[in-house]
């Protein structure tokens, strides 16, 4: 390791201000802190500084989102092999997720990742990590035959409109993930939507039987074939069709659990959008004037994108609520309307997506409102003394 | 008995370097000084130059905004140096002693005696005043301002911080002098707050004419900001004084004996020192005798007060006037290949990020490496868990970022000092320099509102 540091001392001076390509001193401090941990020393204010820094925080999200993607990559090849009406093994199931889910992360990285050094160098700012969790992201929560040139257009408009725009990393309004979801879902609908595009290969449409139908259980829910839902354990394992990482509620669960020991995620809002899902299923059920608002309410917590959305979407902690009780306020909110969408809207099948971001959009709002009751308690304070 | 306040929200760092329980005397030391950036919002002009000779008691400067206020020599002897900063700001007053030191002698009378005015006048003379500062902004305390109530934290929660109870109790007396002196100060109340953890000496629980508060709860219970915050909070317009106990005991002692006698004890501890152990000392002492043969080898920081607002001095630089420890711990200026990454067992942290959380009660050895870079605010739970008071971190920081004078007063700038932010400053992801950003805030509120 000595020489490689003493490589990188040695070029070093070429990326500073005045060196040959000074234009790379983003990029480079970037790689450079990725290798080695900076021997920068505290200067003014405290002394010591906690071992904890953002490289090991976004780390851990992604370490806790790989559960999901391994299983993704399976039941990508799982449910191609079974449209075609083939047989495999496990690696083999794995292999072709493998194939078509690793370029898609590729792509969102290299797209991302190049917009994000380009701005940070702009700005004169070292690399903010935050992208490497969007990065991984935006593959799981889209169809797996969305082309990759889609993929390049939907990340560079979600860094670029939802998050440079505003500032960069820790500014932005929305969830950038979801926004380049939501960028796919109203530029590309045909490939977003129906029942052709959650498995490989069906758009192509070759060698595809005719007993596979290729919808997910929300569409069939939606259609009010309830008696074509899979069952409980199905949907919690998540063998059935769906965006790449959505599916495996087993999986994201796994990564729930690291995300709450490490204490990185807010356990208040995973919870309370867990809670706001079963209320609104609560309250459809007693309704229930259609088949689909019968469906017990812990099921829509299994269904579609919500225990994704819940766990790695909801909790991004720049894009939600800032305070304690409005973590919980918000979180309610994307649960409770989450469900209401998707059972009562049919334009929308599913409404995890949507929930989340017109929540995004009112969390400053929720926060100012909690703030305004600090305010106004110390306001009342001076009065009471007076 | 008085209720006791639980502090729930903070942190303890775990830190190797304890002082052991053993008071020294050391060696006097050959330099003392007195270091005008002690002592916040201050003008310093000088009333000596090089040559001249003073007593323990003679002023050294004092303060443009306040010309009645003294900063006084700590031991008598010859200016040596006047070492200045950038722009000429004068950083250290230095004073080489006489190896017997010799006293002005002032003529104080009974405290109880003594009108406000004329205490106020004996202690301004003295040197001792700057001993009594405000909230808000921690300035010195003005005397042309009634404060509401005085208060005095009389615990140290901060890492590795002495026991102020073992530093007083020989003391009784002068600290109840003291006592009666501030008791003059004010019509309010004297707040004195102790630790319920463990029984405080009875220097401080058979004080009279106090009102005694106890806490519980890891650091910052100890601080004053945080005592007031739940005892007694600061309104818009309301001034509060406060001290502590070492400082009390001083004035004590002054109302006892008519000099300017500084002696106090410290702690020098952290992980570099050999044994970490109690020192008695003149203030303002070069801590270069301290340091000889007790100290590990390496690139050291050595730090007068606290590692957390503490400042950084030379192995042969001097205490602080309000310090009454010195923190001895290594420098962290190595690269650490993928250094993120690692499983973490040896670093100390507050998250639950690394393997070391699971190792409870482990005391590190922790350097001053920042340990990532600086970023843009991203988590937004961390300074909640460390900030005890009924305020909202993040928002006050941000306010004062963008200079919002209105909505920094409502969301309760009068209330904080910077060392209430140090935690904050400690466990930031983002490795945003929070104390610096609240002075700045003080600051600025200050000059709106003079």
């Amino acid at each position: 390791m000595k020489s490689l540091r003493r490589y990188i001392d040695k070029i070093k001076p070429h990326f500073e201000k005045g060196g040959k390509f000074e234009i790379l001193e983003s990029t480079f401090e970037a790689f450079e802190t990725f290798l080695f941990v900076s021997d920068e020393v505290t200067s003014k204010g405290t002394h010591i500084r906690d071992a904890n820094d953002m490289k090991r925080t976004m780390a851990i999200v992604v370490l806790a989102v790989v559960p999901t993607v391994l299983f993704g990559m399976w039941n990508t090849g799982y449910h191609h092999f079974m449209a075609t009406g083939q047989e495999g093994t496990m690696f083999e199931y794995f292999w072709l997720g493998f194939l078509r889910i690793f370029p898609i992360i590729v792509v969102s990285y290299v797209v991302g990742l190049g917009i994000e050094f380009a701005f940070a160098q702009g700005r004169g700012h070292a690399v903010n990590e935050g992208f490497l969790v969007s990065g991984i992201l935006i593959p799981l929560i889209i169809p797996v035959d969305t082309p990759l040139w889609m993929v390049a257009v939907a990340t560079a408009f979600a860094v670029v409109i939802g998050k440079e725009v505003f500032g960069g990393t820790g500014m932005n309004i929305m969830n950038p993930a979801l926004t380049a979801r939501a960028f796919l879902f109203f530029a590309y609908p045909s490939f977003m939507s129906g029942n052709s595009v959650w498995t490989h290969g069906m758009i192509a449409g070759e060698g595809i039987i005719d007993s596979y139908s290729g919808a997910t259980p929300l569409a069939e829910a939606a259609a009010g074939n309830m008696d074509k839902l899979p069952s409980v354990a199905e949907m919690f394992i998540g063998n059935i069709p769906g965006s790449i990482g959505e599916t495996s509620v087993l999986a994201i669960l796994i990564g729930a659990a690291i995300l709450l020991i490490t204490g990185i995620a807010s356990a208040r809002i995973i919870i309370s959008t867990f809670v706001g899902g079963i209320v609104m299923g609560l309250i459809l059920n007693i309704f229930a004037v259609n088949a689909y608002m019968e469906l017990p309410a812990y099921q829509h917590l299994l269904l579609g994108g919500f225990a994704f959305g819940a766990v790695f979407m909801a909790t991004d902690p720049v894009s939600a609520a800032q305070t304690a009780k409005g973590k919980i306020i918000y979180g309610f909110l994307i649960g409770f309307l989450a469900v209401l969408i998707r059972v009562i809207n049919p334009a929308f099948p599913e409404g995890v997506m949507l929930a989340i971001l017109l929540m995004n959009v009112f969390a400053p709002l929720i926060d100012h409102y909690v703030i305004e009751g600090n305010i106004k308690k110390r306001l009342k304070r001076a009065k009471v003394k007076a | 008995m008085s209720k006791v306040n639980k502090i729930k929200k903070g942190l303890n760092i775990n830190m190797l370097g304890a002082a052991e329980k053993i008071i020294k005397k050391a060696d006097q030391a050959e330099f003392y000084a007195v270091k005008p950036t002690d002592f916040q919002g201050i003008r310093p002009k000088l009333v000596v130059k090089i040559g001249d000779k003073v007593k323990a008691g003679t002023p050294l400067f004092y303060d443009k905004f306040q010309p009645e206020v003294q900063f006084t020599s700590p031991v008598s002897g010859e200016v040596v140096e006047i070492n200045r900063g950038e722009r000429r700001v004068i950083l250290e007053v230095v004073v080489r002693a006489d190896a017997v030191i010799e006293y002005e002698e002032f003529i104080v009378g009974d405290p109880a005696n003594l009108s406000r005015e004329e205490i106020i006048k004996v202690l301004q003379k003295s040197g001792l005043w700057p001993a009594i500062r405000q909230r808000p902004y921690s300035t010195l305390a003005n005397p042309n301002d009634t404060p509401k109530s005085i208060f005095i934290s009389a615990f140290d929660s901060a890492p590795l911080a002495p026991d102020m109870d073992y530093v007083s109790k020989e003391c009784t007396d002068c600290f109840q002098k003291g006592i009666d002196v501030l008791s003059k100060l004010t019509d309010g109340t004297i707040h004195l707050n102790l630790n319920a953890e463990y029984p405080a000496a009875e220097t401080f629980t058979e004080a009279k004419g106090v009102q005694i508060n106890k806490f519980t709860g890891p650091h910052p219970s100890g601080n004053v900001g945080v005592q007031i915050n739940k005892v007694d909070p600061i309104n818009k317009g309301d001034i509060v004084w406060y001290t502590y106990p070492q400082e009390i005991i001083a004035i004590g002692r002054f109302f006892e004996k008519g000099i300017y006698d500084a002696t106090k004890i410290i702690a020098l501890t952290g992980s570099e020192v050999k044994n970490p152990k109690y020192y008695k000392i003149i203030n303002g002492a070069s801590i270069k005798n301290l340091a000889a043969g007790n100290i590990d080898d390496g690139e050291l920081r050595y730090i007068s007060g606290n590692v957390l607002t503490g400042s950084k001095i030379t192995g042969e630089g001097y205490v602080g006037y309000y310090d009454n420890q010195v923190t001895v711990i290594p420098e962290g200026n190595h690269h650490e290949f993928l250094g993120w990454a690692t499983p973490g067992f040896k670093k100390a942290t507050a998250s639950r990020a690394l393997f070391s959380s699971l190792l409870f009660g482990k005391k590190f050895r922790i350097d001053t490496n920042i340990n990532g870079g600086p970023r843009a605010f991203v988590m937004s739970h961390e300074y909640n868990k460390v900030f005890p008071m009924d305020i909202y971190p993040v928002q006050l920081i941000k306010s004062i970022m963008i200079e919002d004078i209105d909505k920094m007063e409502q969301l309760g700038i009068y209330e904080v000092d910077e060392e209430d932010f140090a935690l904050c400053e400690y466990v930031c992801t983002s490795k945003i320099e929070v104390q610096s950003i609240i002075r700045t805030g003080l600051d600025l509120m200050r000059k709106e509102m003079s």
